[in-house]
């Protein structure tokens, strides 16, 4: 019904003046109330371009946007007024200091003087920013500073949280308090939340159904569990050579060809039973010394990226 | 780590209401305040070299002016007060909303319900209100040096106020329209320049050609107001309708600047 719906995306596509290839191009997605649905790929693949055509500031070249049934393209104000968007960046507030920061954000989203600073304060104590209300976001560290634009992004209730690449730069502790400010909002409020990541522990930890990006398309889109499923037959071995890696070796020389390789870093989908013999044959024989490391790993969203074409090799696995 | 899909979450039957779009004038007002607090820091700073600036020519044009010209006298002390306002309100503001178009920190504001002309006014007020002391100080200053009368001197902060709009609109303008946030930087201050030639110089001492250029730089009117309100006999139907002429031509230029600024983040 869609009335019910959040979004519902129906071909959109971008293409910017000058590019090689377009930005994005036939994206299909339907985003239900109340879901966190997340946005992977790796940088490139579109995933900006698609936030800011959710949030009203790039206008597709083709295709449908509604957001609660209303028509984006037709009314982009409706977004202004519905959804919170967060930027990789927010130059604009980098010389306030976080609270008016927040205060700020809260009143140009419709609050008054004094809901504003008690929800700035609010925000303030759940993300730990306590010590750091005063200081200029120009001042704090990557993480710190964006902590401080999460605060402000969440400011002012919104029944849509846009967030780019929320949690980047984060360290664990604040990383969690994220995701529970995220969950709360969502548990609480019915809040429906669209994240960018280009972090699968992120995707797989947060998310109830994922969209994967490559060059501007939607190569595919369910839960995360479900899109592990999908290549479940195989295993990731990862490698680390001591030194140049001994090609002599017959086993060595049939993994090198579906490796990817980065310096001394060997990283190779296998099928179970072939990996199982692969590293049978590794760790008896005379190349084990060459060995620095290994490890075994079960399908990641990154496997399930490469498993569908996907070229791009830096998506975070931390 | 912590899970976020355990909870299967109840869908709105109906599509939710819209937030509300916030009043223009609590937007010009949060914006404002927000500025404000950004500014603060570079406050002291700025002021201190504007008014130095405007003081120091002041003081150096005092040797080259006749005792008694008080028409030159006056244009001097006013257009070196409205130069204080033309460094915050135009060089300044063109620069930052240079910086702020080509670091896509225009998306901020475009993603919020607040009209672009709210931004640009917000911003614009709060330069103007620290070029208030360094003109005030300039005025006070400039007066006592060249003996002029200081019983009219209070025009002085309308001329600040319609100053500020015009000059704050073109800044504006300039910053948001340019491609590049080195040419609005240019821009700025070639527009500092010309007010300052422009303003200082008294009308009757220019060739025929510059006096109807100077005729649409901005601020020129508010500096022409200001210079009669510091002779003894000043046409006071005069002030009103320079200040008004320029306050007009101040909300066109914030107007255009906020198309400018739609217009900037529309991509």
């Amino acid at each position: 019904m869609n009335g019910c719906a959040a979004y519902e995306v129906r071909g959109l596509a971008k293409s910017y003046r000058g590019a090689a290839t377009p930005a994005n191009l036939d994206i299909d997605l339907d985003i239900p109330t109340g879901e966190v649905f997340g946005l992977l790929g790796p940088n490139g693949a579109g995933k900006t371009t698609l936030v800011r055509q959710l949030v009203g500031l790039v206008r597709p070249d083709a295709g449908s946007l509604t957001l609660f049934g209303h028509d984006l393209l037709a009314d982009r104000e409706v977004a202004k007024r519905l959804v919170s968007y967060l930027a990789q960046d927010e130059p604009a507030l980098a010389e306030l200091a976080v609270r008016r920061a927040v205060e700020t954000t809260a009143r140009l989203r419709g609050a008054r003087r004094a809901e504003a600073g008690r929800q700035a304060t609010g925000l303030i104590d759940e993300l730990g920013l306590g010590d750091l209300a005063d200081t200029p976001l120009v001042r704090l560290s990557g993480g710190q500073r964006r902590l401080a634009c999460v605060a402000s992004a969440l400011a002012a209730e919104r029944n849509v949280l846009i967030l780019d690449e929320p949690t980047t730069g984060l360290d664990p502790v604040a990383r969690r308090a994220v995701w529970t400010a995220l969950r709360r909002r969502r548990d609480e409020h019915g809040t429906t939340i669209v994240l960018v990541t280009h972090n699968v522990i992120e995707a797989e930890t947060v998310l109830d159904r994922v969209a994967v990006l490559d060059r501007g398309r939607v190569i595919a889109c369910d839960t995360p569990g479900r899109l592990k499923a999908a290549v479940d037959d195989c295993v990731r071995v990862d490698l680390v050579w001591r030194h140049d890696p001994p090609l002599d070796d017959r086993t060595v020389e049939l993994l090198a060809r579906s490796a990817v390789v980065d310096g001394r870093r060997w990283s190779a989908r296998l099928e179970r039973d072939q990996a199982r013999d692969v590293l049978d044959r590794l760790t008896r024989g005379p190349v084990f010394d060459a060995l620095d490391d290994f490890t075994v790993a079960t399908p990641s969203l990154e496997d399930v990226y490469l498993s569908l074409g996907g070229l791009n090799h830096d998506l975070e696995r931390g | 780590m912590t899970e976020l899909r355990t909870h299967p979450t109840e869908r709105l039957a109906v599509a939710p209401p819209l937030g509300v779009r916030v009043p223009f004038v609590a937007a010009v007002g949060a914006v404002a305040a927000g500025q404000l607090g950004r500014v603060r820091v570079a406050r002291g700073p700025l002021l201190v070299v504007a008014t130095i600036q405007s003081l120091g020519l002041v003081v150096l044009l005092r040797g080259v002016v006749h005792r008694g010209d008080v028409a030159t006298s006056a244009s001097i002390v006013a257009g070196s007060t409205v130069l204080v306002v033309a460094f915050v309100a135009l060089n300044l503001l063109a620069q930052r909303f240079g910086a702020l178009r080509s670091n896509a920190a225009l998306d901020y504001y475009a993603a919020l319900p607040v009209s672009p002309a709210a931004v640009v006014l917000g911003t614009a007020a709060s330069y103007a209100t620290f070029t208030v002391p360094g003109a005030v100080v300039t005025a006070v200053a400039g007066a006592a040096i060249y003996r002029l009368p200081f019983g009219h001197l209070w025009v002085v902060l309308p001329v600040i106020v319609v100053a500020s709009v015009v000059l704050a609109g073109f800044g504006a303008l300039l910053g948001l329209s340019l491609p590049r946030p080195e040419l609005a930087t240019i821009a700025g201050q070639l527009g500092m320049t010309i007010v300052l030639f422009l303003g200082i110089i008294p009308p009757s001492h220019l060739p025929v050609v510059a006096r109807g250029v100077r005729a649409v730089v901005p601020g020129t009117l508010a500096v022409d107001a200001l210079a009669d309100a510091l002779r003894a006999h000043t046409d006071w139907t005069g002030v009103v309708v320079r200040l008004a002429i320029t306050t007009a031509y101040g909300v066109a230029a914030l107007a255009l600047a906020g198309v400018a600024m739609r217009r900037a983040v529309d991509r």
